[in-house]
């Protein structure tokens, strides 16, 4: 019976998939208490509406397959993706959006690939983009965060928004939804304004759109603890946020009044969230540290470009998209010298 | 808007660039392609493709009027080289890969009648006329085209002995579960 | 814990890194406790004929031949070759294929010794202890009388090691005294009981090879191995030139060209030997082997076994005879504590299982584990490769592992190559930090044996091409010559009548060919006609 050798090592293995997702996820708990602080109980409710339909996804899926759904749903990757995903939409999102987001994120990005490990883009991106080139309105109305809200919606209300599209009595959308203070910001750098006059407003605060940068300091809390778990290293993240910190400085030194400072880009929009967790995904990176060096500021560079003359406010979901296609060619140019090599391989 | 353009133009550019280089760099040259199927080809010379010998099957395979799942003892393997070589799409094997073996004459039958030297492509029987006819081993590669011609069917195939300096690392049996893009397979479970 | 123990080394020795490696609990106190001790003569032996690598022994013995302990049963055959010798006294009971210590557990062939129990020895060579003042030629043929092979694992023939190419200086030699798999401490407990006569060892082979440096790597988890050693070491005189390293704990800085790496900075060039860069690597043990045949005149039959694991009742070092059989080894150990889920020869990161209680170990044996299923959980299904990049982080060939495996599990044995498979060292990092639980390493020696084995059938095939061309050809010839002789027969009938014009010496000479031709026909087949 050949079949039967198994080669060393004969050691209990150290890790597993699904803790590594269990530990992604508990990083992501400060970024998800932050923006349900400031953005209400929409954000909760659709994390676990998400988090419902991609299971369900998963499961039809492995059962059309003809396989146990267990295998794939073990792994705790359709969570992920999920509250990644719930993370990224306005937290009022009407559920049938969330719905349709990860069926195409699970079953047309990952599982027609052949699962976890063969897609080539990171399913809760795509999902994203998909839905913003689709639903471009619904996609982009956010709410106000707290402090600056007329009024935060209650659980019931948000709830029945979500499922129902009704709006609590007395309110119309405009009094709900505000823009992004990244959509502010190019809305009014269109319309002239100078950083300056732009930073008066009152939806500003101290790193960068008020309430939106807390949420980019808990998401790099979550990241730190991802560093330190060694679930991550810097390569990507640091990368990436360089790649936009260097542009952004570049152009703010030009010229200050119309592009805003570095501190502003990092903090606002998804930045943090994308350069710990989204553009992380091993799945969809590249391999080689050297390559993620390369995948990550270019990220970073291509966000910035977006953000400042692209059509949409935010990029970060385009931005990885764009690398997805890249890495495996990047990996193919960055391999690393071997031991013993003379010099390195092109 | 135009720096944005400008932008994915350059990369588009970039990664053409990147691809043409790369098709430029990692291109084959060099033989006509009918001796690039000959080398992939076994060399057993068994004829069990239809053609009368490796060579005739690599030359009908280099002129396109061939299938390429035709050389049993080649296997899948053979089957996914030709396939990549030829820019086909690989054919599934309609039998089963055989084990590899090696003819036997038994001796005490060997009515030396030389009539399975003259069938054996590669000169792997010796012998004479009226003398006991016997096999190298290390030359015969497992064709069988001298079974039938033995008049008194005293010619077996027997297979190769396993032996350590022989043995090969099983592929692994505990898959990935998930690694069936491609061809839906059994449950794992 | 044991810092106030722990030796200086020197300080002004500077180590190197290599990249990755990991941190595993080493379970080395479960069987460094005891001294080595001997084991009684197992009941029957099997001795492999073949325990080196290079070209197989011939056998000296035949069914039914009383042999004496010491006695040559199989001479090497070549440069790259190593005898075997009787392990005891007794008589051969046979001679035939048996399960041998290899991860296919099939069989080779091995004689079967039934001990007669008296021990007696053959007449032995004299010992060389004069033999700074010998020609090193002739210690190093008595090494290779003696059939050392490298007993850390890779049972390469000691002598041709030792016999230096003339192109290259050897400059450094260095002896691996890492032990970095987890459990093995056969060599820990030699280092710590036999420190002077390993030393005597590497005093032989410094002057085999006459290098400039000699360097003893060790472990800091050995404290007492290397507090021993150092303590040896003063009272030679082979501190001028010899170093005691203590290299800090990292599998696997015990592999060839990792310790190399650590202790000169230097890397072993891809498909080379150290030699290439002036460095020879022998194992203590093997320095050990090397005292003995050369100062006591007496052939490696015995060694230094580690049997060991949470099965096993009384874990604990044994010297025994090469041929023993593992369940002998395992009795003399009290026997399993608890059913082993596996019985593995070598340590659990590179050995593999073994299938027969009746294996006998071999010179290249290092260890015996029996592994408790809590120890060794049967592996969970592989999950797919989520491309972290554990595996490239913590290889020690800076391979990137997830590549090698992606292109092995498609089969697609060039690309594999592309992302040099044979620097892969099979060290099992990869496969033990892969959060999907992928059996790397099995991997990656599947696609390395399938890549051999391609090779192998390729030349075959080039040879059968070759011998297909020339039977064609033949044919051919044959074809032809017999074409040429039926022409030349129609042009002599066709002569004929015009050569009857001709001159006369013509004409004689075609007659007399063609009656020639006729008789010749006539006696064939007794039917000719002119
Ligand atoms: S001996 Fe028979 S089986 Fe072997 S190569 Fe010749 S014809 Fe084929
Ligand atoms: S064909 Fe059969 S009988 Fe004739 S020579 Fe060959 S083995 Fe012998
Ligand atoms: S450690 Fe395992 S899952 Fe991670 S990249 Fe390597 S092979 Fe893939
Ligand atoms: S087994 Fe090979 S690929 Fe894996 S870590 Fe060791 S050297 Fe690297």
């Amino acid at each position: 019976m050949p079949n039967s050798v198994i080669s060393s090592p004969h050691v209990p293995r150290v890790n597993r998939v699904d803790r590594v997702m269990l530990d992604v996820l508990l990083a992501l708990i400060p970024g998800i208490l932050v923006m349900t602080w400031f953005f209400g109980w929409g954000l909760l409710i659709n994390c676990v509406l998400a988090v419902t339909f991609a299971v369900a996804a998963e499961t039809v899926v492995m059962l059309l397959r003809g396989r146990s759904p267990l295998i794939a749903l073990r792994d705790l990757s359709a969570v992920v993706t999920a509250v990644l995903f719930a993370l990224s939409v306005p937290p009022i999102l009407p559920w049938w959006l969330t719905l349709l987001g990860m069926l195409f994120a699970i079953i047309l990005v990952k599982q027609l690939y052949g699962g976890l490990g063969y897609n080539p883009f990171n399913p809760a991106m795509a999902a994203y983009v998909f839905l913003l080139i689709s639903y471009p309105v619904a996609m982009t109305t956010w709410l106000a965060p707290a402090g600056l809200a007329e009024h935060p919606l209650s659980f019931m209300e948000s709830l029945r928004l979500i499922l129902n599209g009704t709006l609590p009595t007395g309110f119309e959308w405009d009094a709900l939804s505000s823009a992004t203070p990244l959509d502010e910001m190019r809305g009014k750098l269109d319309l002239g304004q100078t950083i300056e006059q732009i930073g008066q407003s009152q939806t500003w605060g101290w790193l960068g759109g008020r309430g939106w940068e807390w949420v980019g300091v808990a998401f790099l809390l979550g990241g730190v603890y991802l560093l330190w778990r060694r679930l991550i290293t810097w390569h990507i993240p640091v990368s990436m946020l360089l790649g936009l910190t260097a542009t952004a400085t570049l152009f703010w030194a030009i010229d200050p009044h119309t592009h805003p400072s570095p501190i502003f880009h990092l903090f606002s929009g998804a930045a943090m969230l994308g350069a710990f967790f989204i553009a992380t995904d091993p799945v969809t990176a590249c391999t080689t540290k050297k390559g993620q060096l390369v995948f990550g500021a270019s990220i970073g560079l291509i966000v910035y470009v977006i953000r400042s003359w692209g059509g949409y406010p935010d990029a970060v979901a385009f931005a990885v998209l764009l690398m997805n296609i890249a890495a495996p060619t990047i990996d193919y140019y960055t391999q690393p010298r071997v031991f013993g090599h003379g010099s390195a391989r092109t | 808007m135009l720096v944005a353009i400008l932008a994915i133009a350059a990369l588009a550019a970039f990664f053409g660039i990147l691809l043409g280089y790369s098709a430029i760099r990692f291109r084959v040259e060099g033989d006509p392609i009918a001796d690039q199927i000959d080398a992939l080809l076994p060399q057993t010379q068994c004829g069990q493709c239809g053609h009368p010998g490796c060579r005739p099957y690599a030359e009908a395979l280099a002129k396109g009027e061939e299938e390429i799942n035709k050389c049993l003892p080649g296997g899948e393997a053979l089957v996914l080289a030709l396939a990549d070589l030829l820019g086909r799409e690989p054919v599934a094997m309609d039998i089963k890969e055989k084990i590899p073996s090696v003819a036997f004459i038994e001796p005490e039958d060997c009515i030396g009648c030389t009539r399975c030297i003259q069938a054996c492509p590669v000169d792997a029987i010796i012998g004479a006329a009226k003398q006991l006819h016997a096999v190298i081993n290390s030359e015969c590669t497992g064709c069988e085209l001298c079974v039938e011609p033995c008049p008194v069917a005293c010619i077996q195939m027997r297979p190769i002995q396993e032996d350590i300096q022989r043995w090969r690392w099983p592929y692994p049996a505990r898959q990935p579960v998930e690694s069936d893009s491609a061809a839906p397979l059994r449950d794992a479970a | 814990m044991v810092i106030a123990l722990k030796p200086k080394s020197s300080p002004e020795r500077r180590l190197w890194r290599f990249h990755g490696g990991i941190h595993i609990p080493d379970e080395k106190a479960l069987s460094n406790g005891r001294a080595i001790e001997r084991a009684p003569l197992a009941a029957r032996l099997w001795v492999p004929l073949q325990q080196h690598i290079g070209a197989p022994g011939r056998p000296l013995i035949a069914v039914g031949d009383s042999v004496l302990k010491g006695q040559m049963i199989a001479e090497p055959t070549g440069f790259i070759s190593a005898p075997v010798h009787a392990p005891t006294s007794g008589r051969v009971v046979a001679i035939e294929p048996h399960p041998v210590p290899h991860p296919s557990g099939l069989s080779a062939p091995c004689a079967l010794i039934e001990p007669d129990g008296a021990e007696t020895w053959a007449e032995l060579p004299p010992p060389l202890a004069d033999y700074p003042q010998l020609d090193p030629a002739l210690i190093r043929e008595r090494i290779r009388w003696a059939g050392v092979v490298g007993m850390g694992g890779a049972s390469f023939p000691t002598s041709v090691k030792l016999t230096p190419g003339t192109d290259r200086e050897i400059h450094t030699l260095i002896i691996n005294g890492a032990e970095c798999e987890p459990y093995i401490t056969c060599d820990d407990r030699l280092m710590r009981e036999r420190a002077a006569h390993i030393l005597e060892g590497v005093r032989i082979m410094h002057h085999l090879l006459r290098v400039r440096t000699v360097l003893i790597g060790i472990e800091d988890n050995k404290p007492e191995a290397i507090a021993a050693m150092q303590l040896a070491l003063a009272e030679t005189d082979m501190g001028g030139y010899t170093e005691i390293v203590t290299i800090p704990t990292l599998y696997p800085s015990g592999g060839e060209k990792q310790l190399i790496r650590i202790l000169t900075g230097k890397e072993v060039p891809t498909s080379g030997i150290p030699a290439q860069i002036g460095i020879v690597c022998q194992n203590v043990s093997t320095a050990a082997a090397v005292a003995d045949a050369v100062l006591e005149g007496r052939p490696l039959i015995a060694r230094v076994v580690t049997v060991t694991g949470h099965a096993i009742a009384e874990p604990r070092n044994l010297e025994v005879p090469v041929g023993t059989p593992i369940e002998h080894l395992i009795a003399q150990c009290g026997g399993y504590r608890e059913t082993p889920r596996k019985l593995i020869c070598g340590g659990p990161m590179m050995g593999f299982e073994l299938r027969e209680s009746t294996t006998p170990i071999t010179k290249s044996t290092n260890c015996l584990l029996a592994l408790a299923p809590a120890e060794a959980p049967d592996p969970e299904p592989a999950l797919a490769c989520i491309r972290c990049g554990r595996c490239a982080e913590v290889c020690p060939a800076k391979l990137l592992p997830q590549q090698l495996y992606w292109n092995a599990r498609a089969k697609d044995l060039d690309r594999v190559q592309d992302y040099n498979l044979f620097d892969c060292i099979e060290c099992g990092c990869c496969a033990q930090v892969c959060p999907s639980h992928i059996p790397l390493v099995q991997y990656y020696r599947y696609a390395k044996t399938e890549i051999w084995a391609r090779e192998q059938e390729k030349r075959k095939s080039e040879q059968a091409r070759a011998r297909h061309a020339a039977k064609q050809a033949r044919l051919e010839r044959q074809e032809q010559e017999k074409q040429a002789r039926l022409r030349k027969q129609k042009e002599a009938l066709a002569a004929k009548p015009a050569a009857a014009a001709d001159g006369d010496d013509a004409k004689k000479v075609l007659i007399e060919a063609a009656r020639q031709r006729a008789a010749e026909r006539k006696r064939s087949d007794a039917a000719g006609q002119d």
